[in-house]
């Protein structure tokens, strides 16, 4: 077994590993329904897009490696860290559930993800601008993707919108972490890295209400619950994933293809 | 497809991709989706996931009118023998060479 890599707790590394880890997470959470998707065709969907969000996590992960200068690569950051030491937002963590529950994250998260893409094409850094370029295009066909889907089964037969009802009541508190600043963001913004996260809250309300509302689907109230796993508190569901994710790299360190 | 098989299956689709501009759509496939806009988009990710396109078309199976395979020898075995139709008997200017 290969030890974990220590990070140095740098804001602008901490800001790069919220965003590379949430697509990282998301990306094998969405790598399960391979083969088990409803549809051939959304098999194949759900596959693609777990490998943009892959790829994605490839560029963040080696940016922040980059920052961080320690030498760690984006595989030394993907697969060993300590569970404390990823950061991303509990919501990607949770398991699969069933296409509805599926759906209606990718729906939250692809919208926050497009947001965010689309302000850190302005980033101070060059390089995190040119990722973002590409990321966002990416995202949009995600979210476009969940929404379509959303509506279909919102405004389908009463057990779609039942399973759908069924996963905002599960999920939507879950997206309010997205969008709480901490020192993490003032550092970001003021080296003009990228937007605060409570910067994006807003926009991402009104299209979620417009999705939801397209969907027939109301949107949940406020509620004082916050989830931390931006800050490296996750759920009992995480350490699952970190096993499944991180087997091969301890079992046979510097593995490659 | 009959009413009663739509009822209970998604209706079938066939699907053009264009590979570059200038270039025609070709059949490709066919998939199945509920409307047209999950048809286009579940085309874009089960056909053109290779970089195989810049365009895609598609059109439920049900509008092709297709000739009957049973027409064959009367419809397209006559033209076995009819070479004089292809543009082959005179001589090309030498301008235009490699036609």
């Amino acid at each position: 077994m290969t030890t974990s890599i220590e990070l140095r707790a740098d804001p602008a590394v901490q800001y790069l590993l919220r965003l590379g880890d949430a697509c990282l997470i998301l990306g094998q959470r969405l790598g399960e329904w391979c083969g088990h998707a409803p549809i051939v065709e959304e098999d194949i969907a759900l596959a693609n897009i777990a490998l943009d969000l892959i790829g994605q996590a490839r560029a963040v992960l080696t940016r922040a490696g980059q920052l961080e200068g320690r030498g760690h690569d984006e595989d030394q950051l993907a697969f060993l860290r300590d569970e404390r030491d990823y950061l991303n937002p509990t919501l990607v963590e949770l398991p699969r559930g069933d296409f509805a529950f599926t759906t209606l994250r990718n729906a939250m998260v692809a919208t926050w993800l497009k947001l965010l893409w689309q302000r850190l094409q302005a980033s101070g850094d060059a390089e995190l601008a040119a990722i973002a370029g590409k990321a966002v295009k990416e995202a949009r066909y995600h979210q476009q993707h969940a929404a379509d889907w959303l509506v279909r089964l919102g405004d389908g037969t009463a057990e779609s919108k039942r399973r759908c009802e069924a996963a905002l009541a599960a999920l939507w508190h879950y997206g309010a972490e997205l969008f709480d600043d901490d020192a993490v963001d003032d550092a970001a913004a003021a080296a003009g890295l990228g937007p605060r996260s409570s910067e994006l809250r807003d926009e991402w309300q009104a299209e979620m209400g417009e999705i939801l509302g397209a969907a027939g689907l109301a949107m949940p109230a406020p509620v004082p619950f916050r989830s931390e796993g931006r800050r490296g508190r996750h759920s009992e569901h995480m350490g699952y994933i970190l096993a499944e994710l991180q087997h091969l790299q301890r079992a046979y360190p510097g593995g490659v293809w | 497809m009959s009413e009663t098989t739509t009822r209970t299956e998604w209706p079938l689709w066939e699907v053009f991709v264009r590979s570059k501009a200038g270039l025609d759509h070709k059949h490709c496939g066919s998939l199945h989706a509920t409307d047209a806009q999950m048809a286009i988009q579940l085309a874009r990710d089960v056909y053109t996931r290779r970089q195989e396109g810049t365009s895609v078309w598609v059109v439920r199976s049900d509008q092709i009118i297709a000739s009957d395979p049973g027409d064959k020898d009367m419809y397209f075995d006559p033209m076995e023998d009819k070479v004089y139709r292809h543009p082959t008997f005179y001589a090309l200017p030498r301008e235009v060479d490699h036609m």
